[in-house]
């Protein structure tokens, strides 16, 4: 049982003819986390009786016969802005650190049915607001790869969770670059998939139009067995399409030879890291040997996309977080009246980048302001988006490098909240878009750095991007 | 400058938080050097632009579900995080004197 081996196919594989257990299993991730996460501050809440609840009933189907669901006995990790019934659930914060939700998000709720065993929740940036998992009240997490850099964020606790072989699969959420970057980072698949193609429903909302959960794992199949079981119609959740989930794990395996790659020059500016350049160019190389063509694109909106995300993230933001109260649950903070309370409780419960975040959204939405900013950004948002349907006229595919800088160092760019918001330059577009997109693993830089490809699709067509990166995968092996 | 101290204070006030002197000073620096980042948007002309508030695509429109009532049985579960509860009810300072 090597610490990195498992996958959810080669866990079936053991299960069914019954070389490992899944109590075995799930006890043998716990030790791992409990001798590991000290280091990587990965996990805030373990779940060690939810995970052995699951792994008994796996253990029954196996001893009864039963056909096995698709995740049966594969150990995950939850973010901790994901609800999970009776499992604290802090979203990195100290105003609900006592929080313990009364149901299970709906994610959650599928991936258990599919058999999977949650461990715990992981670390992240509070409200999922950050590059680095360094916004996190709980300290930061670190990359496995290098201790003393950052796992990227703002899922860098269930990225590093992965990538330590503390769980085989990870639910993280990408509201501009939060699944991919930390997965470039620390070099693991880990994907967004289409905007309203898994339901939301027990997402601690951080901006409603933009956010969306997606799995980590440590390869293309297992991304896409993971994806399988979140995808789909959830009543509880308005903006979950009502689109035909396709047998991901299936389709995974389809040729890409004669697929049209669009390379948008926007994304090999200024700013990138000259080994994170030359890696992704030989993996655009790569994928041109397995027969696919490379298209120019031009993508002119591009460089507007940061600071319109970052209006229109913090404007639903300060809407979405003014439910912290200290009326109904999470911190309390006493006051003389009613206001006094309120404004206590979230000035001191919220985190410096939560809070400039507020600040900056209620700026932009407040009287006189209003058409300037949230208006403007919600037109350029139209043309980032417009950008992208038009690419997806002449190609298959979009090809970028995820992140323009590998791993940074921890305290490296906390000074400037700027520069920070930077980092995400290549995985904001996408998310204003709402198109899928995926970071796989394209070698390291001369210090030993992962560096991440993305690949975005067309709405809905994460069966194509799966495609690529699987194809990407094996020829890279 | 396009930030100044007042206007943090009227911000942090919409916005209901209780801001230290220093977060005063920071925030306003900081705001200020994002809101001039931000300020490049002025330069795209989007004279006839639809604002796009939702990412929904073709075959992703939102769809109502019927409005029926449904039990919802974590009134209990609910409580029991509260700060202050006091059965069937959230407590709060006085708001209202007379």
């Amino acid at each position: 049982m090597s610490a990195n081996g498992w996958s959810v196919a080669s866990i079936r594989s053991a299960l069914t003819c019954r070389k490992v257990s899944a109590r075995e299993l799930a006890a043998d991730f716990l030790s791992r986390i409990e001798k590991r996460n000290a280091e990587l501050n990965a996990f805030l809440t373990l779940s060690p009786e939810r995970a052995m609840a699951a792994a008994d009933r796996v253990d029954g189907m196996v001893s009864r016969g039963e056909a096995l669901p698709p995740l049966a006995g594969v150990p995950v990790a939850i973010k901790d802005v994901i609800s999970t019934r009776g499992t604290r659930t802090t979203c990195g914060s100290r105003i609900l650190e006592n929080y313990v939700p009364p149901y299970d998000a709906t994610a959650v709720e599928r991936l258990e049915r599919a058999g999977a065993m949650i461990l715990g929740k992981t670390n992240c940036d509070e409200f999922a607001m950050g590059s680095s998992t360094e916004n996190s009240a709980y300290g930061p997490a670190r990359n496995p790869v290098a201790l003393d850099r950052v796992p990227g964020g703002s899922s860098g606790g269930s990225a590093a969770a992965v990538t330590a072989g503390l769980a085989v699969a990870a639910l993280g959420t990408d509201t501009g670059g939060s699944i991919r970057q930390p997965g470039a980072l620390c070099g693991i698949p880990a994907m967004m998939p289409t905007y309203g193609r898994v339901s939301r429903y027990g997402l601690i909302a951080f901006a409603s139009s933009l956010d969306r959960i997606g799995p980590f794992a440590r390869s293309a199949a297992d991304v896409a067995t993971v994806l399988g079981v979140l995808a789909g119609h959830d009543a509880n959740d308005s903006t979950s399409a009502r689109v035909a989930v396709p047998d991901y794990a299936k389709e995974i395996a389809a040729p890409v030879k004669g697929l049209r790659l669009g390379i948008p020059d926007e994304y090999f500016g200024e700013g990138m890291d000259g080994d994170v350049r030359s890696r992704v160019e030989v993996a655009i190389e790569r994928l041109k040997s397995l027969g696919c063509q490379t298209v120019p694109l031009k993508m002119p909106h591009s460089s507007y996309a940061i600071a319109t995300y970052y209006i229109v993230a913090t404007a639903e933001a300060s809407s979405n977080l003014a439910r912290y109260d200290g009326v109904r649950y999470g911190l309390r903070v006493p006051g003389t009246n009613l206001l006094e309370m309120y404004k206590k409780s979230r000035g001191r419960g919220f985190g410096p980048e939560v809070k400039r975040r507020i600040m900056l959204g209620t700026y932009a939405l407040s009287s006189g302001y209003y058409e300037a900013y949230y208006l403007k950004a919600q037109k350029v948002r139209a043309l980032v988006a417009r950008d992208f349907l038009e690419a997806f006229q002449q190609v298959d595919a979009i090809v970028t490098p995820t992140s323009p800088v590998p791993a940074f160092r921890l305290g490296e760019r906390t000074a400037d909240p700027l520069q920070m918001y930077l980092a995400d330059i290549y995985t904001v577009t996408g998310s204003l878009a709402g198109v899928p997109g995926i970071s796989i693993p394209c070698g390291n830089t001369s210090q030993g750095l992962p560096v991440g490809l993305q690949i975005f699709g067309a709405h809905f067509q994460e069966a194509r991007v799966l495609q690529l990166a699987r194809a990407y995968e094996q020829a890279a092996s | 400058m396009k930030i100044t101290r007042e206007d943090v204070l009227r911000v942090a006030e919409l916005a209901h938080l209780e801001l230290t002197e220093a977060e005063v000073e920071t925030y306003r620096e900081q705001l200020d050097s994002i809101l001039t980042y931000i300020d490049q948007l002025n330069r795209l002309d989007t004279q006839g632009v639809e604002p796009m508030a939702q990412s929904l695509a073709a075959g992703g429109d939102a769809q109502l579900r019927e409005d029926v009532v449904a039990a919802s049985p974590v009134a209990g579960d609910v409580l029991a995080i509260a700060p202050d509860p006091s059965k069937p009810y959230f407590r709060v300072p006085k708001v209202i004197d007379r």
